[in-house]
């Protein structure tokens, strides 16, 4: 256990130390949320979104899982670029456990959409959206939880492709559905009745729709508790299918 | 004593044109100590093979012990064992010489403050000194190819993997890594498993050459014992003796390195 926990630390300082090179890449993925904050969000203020509390706190909660959403899926990249310089086999060759090589990469995604996060929910308070502060760490918790979630099912997408090429389109293929039916920008309560079933299956929407309970400060019903559910289930799913590829990669 | 001994080892791949028999059944037996040349033209087997017994790739037939474990059953054990150098390499560019030295020792759970040593250490042994700042995109291919092999290092291996190690470098090079090879060995008793498609090579540096073709091994021998077998003459070159026992040359020009 312990050389579990000293390998995923391991692997999570170097890409760590990767990410801090480059400031640019750490700032740059919270300017979308924060131009949607900015140029969107003064649209909606008026408008009758929530059912409680401001249309701060429904669109904040969906900019968050979004930054997850679009930061995380794309994670793979790096990943076929490493592979194109044999750097994932001469890990894979190494004693580190394969759940460590995965969780060191995923955590280190994790912690850089939180910090994000913390910026975007700065500006949004600059802009007015009023919250509990055990609402906003809540939502914390769902984007790491979005991200590793993400990330692993990104890893393992791009390590069965073999140009980056082909890599982009797919992840938008996936993502730009995701993002429409989970309610991201507006809540699907407010949809007609067969888009509102569809939009059921999306697994993110229970997510954003926790996340938004947890900005009125409503931490113990059923929006709450499917959230949680469903975030658990899909990091069991997204981490094993992540650690079997590092444990039987063909590539 | 044996390092490594696989009996049957085998590997199809399964592919959208059927089954590819890339490696088909290898019985061998390496003794520590020994520089073994794995000779072959390309798609020969040599890195399917190599890849299996580094745990990259699991046998579909088969069985091996490498350094005292068996690969299927205790994989991590063969790992910590074993050292490997792929044909590409494996550093990533954007990360400077030193770092990547230190970080591969951790992999192997050297300790922070024997890793920054051993860092140290081998870099003095393999000429990288002045080069553990540079950033590894920085690098020549000899100077590359020396990091790739010191990787390969980094926690003393019993046995060192080895995938055309010169494959790429121009003659000067070529021969700086042949006697780093030697030296790697008489240094600190390294077995040493090198795959080439070159003769030359394989006649300069190993003790014992297996011939392997279409996934089997074709020949097994000391290089001039199998130029005295096979062409009926020890100063026959070993072109002749390959063309001998397959009935096919094999050019070094010709050849087009193949990344897998
Ligand atoms: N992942 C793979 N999928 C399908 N076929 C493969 C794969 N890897 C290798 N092969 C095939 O197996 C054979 C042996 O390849 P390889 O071991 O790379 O040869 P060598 O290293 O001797 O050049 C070749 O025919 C090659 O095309
Ligand atoms: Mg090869």
């Amino acid at each position: 256990m312990t050389t579990f926990l000293a390998d995923t630390a391991l692997v999570f300082g170097r890409y760590a130390r990767q990410t801090l090179r480059s400031k640019i890449q750490i700032l740059f993925g919270a300017l979308m949320p924060v131009l949607y904050l900015l140029l969107y969000g003064p649209l909606l203020t008026g408008m009758p979104l929530a059912s409680r509390g401001s249309s701060w706190q429904v669109l904040v909660p969906g900019l968050l899982l979004q930054l997850g959403l679009f930061g995380a899926a794309f994670c793979g990249f790096a990943i076929i670029i490493e592979k194109q310089h044999g750097v994932v086999e001469r890990m894979r060759v190494t004693p580190v456990s394969r759940l460590a090589l995965l969780l060191g990469r995923v955590l280190r995604d994790a912690a850089l959409f939180v910090f994000q996060a913390v910026l975007v929910i700065l500006v949004a308070l600059a802009m007015g959206l009023r919250a509990p502060l055990f609402g906003i760490v809540l939502g914390f918790a769902f984007v790491a939880a979005m991200a590793v979630s993400l990330a692993s099912l990104s890893y393992s997408l791009a390590m069965r492709v073999s140009t980056p090429q082909s890599f982009g389109p797919l992840v938008n293929a996936v993502n730009m559905p995701a993002m429409l039916l989970s309610g991201l920008m507006l809540p699907m309560s407010l949809a007609p009745g067969w888009l509102n079933v569809l939009s059921h299956l999306m697994p993110f929407r229970y997510l954003v729709d926790a996340v938004r309970a947890a900005f009125v400060g409503d931490y113990g019903g059923s929006t709450m508790l499917y959230g949680v559910l469903v975030a658990a289930a899909l990091l069991a799913v997204s981490v094993t299918t992540g650690t079997r590829l590092f444990r039987k990669a063909e590539a | 004593m044996a390092v490594i001994s696989t009996s049957g080892l085998a590997r199809t791949f399964q592919t959208r044109s059927g089954p590819v028999q890339a490696v088909r059944g290898i019985d061998l037996t390496v003794q520590a100590g020994e520089i073994l040349g794995f000779l072959g033209p390309n798609g020969a087997g040599k890195t399917t093979t190599l890849r299996m017994l580094t745990t990259l790739l699991a046998p579909t037939g088969g069985a091996a012990t490498v350094a005292g474990c068996d690969l299927v059953r205790d994989p991590a054990g063969v790992r910590q064992k074993t050292g490997y150098v792929a044909q590409s390499g494996g550093v990533d560019p954007s990360i400077s010489v030193r770092e990547e030295l230190v970080t591969q020792g951790r992999l192997y759970r050297l300790s922070k403050a024997e890793a920054e040593a051993r860092a140290e250490e081998l870099a003095r042994e393999l000429d990288l000194t002045e080069l553990l700042e540079r950033k590894c995109a920085a690098l020549s291919g000899g100077q590359r190819r020396r990091l790739d092999i010191a990787m390969g290092l980094a926690h003393r291996p019993a046995v060192l993997f080895l995938d055309e190690p010169t494959t790429g470098l121009d003659p000067g090079s070529r021969s700086d890594l042949w006697d780093l090879v030697r030296l790697i060995r008489a240094q600190w008793g390294t077995t040493v498993f090198l795959t080439t498609h070159y003769l030359d090579e394989a006649d300069a540096l190993s003790d014992r050459l297996v011939i392997v073709d279409q996934g089997r091994i074709v020949a097994d021998g000391t290089p001039i014992a199998l130029k005295r077998r096979y062409a009926g003459s020890p100063d026959a070159t070993l072109q002749d003796t390959f063309l001998a026992i397959t009935g096919r040359g094999v050019t070094p020009q010709d050849a087009t390195p193949v990344a897998v």
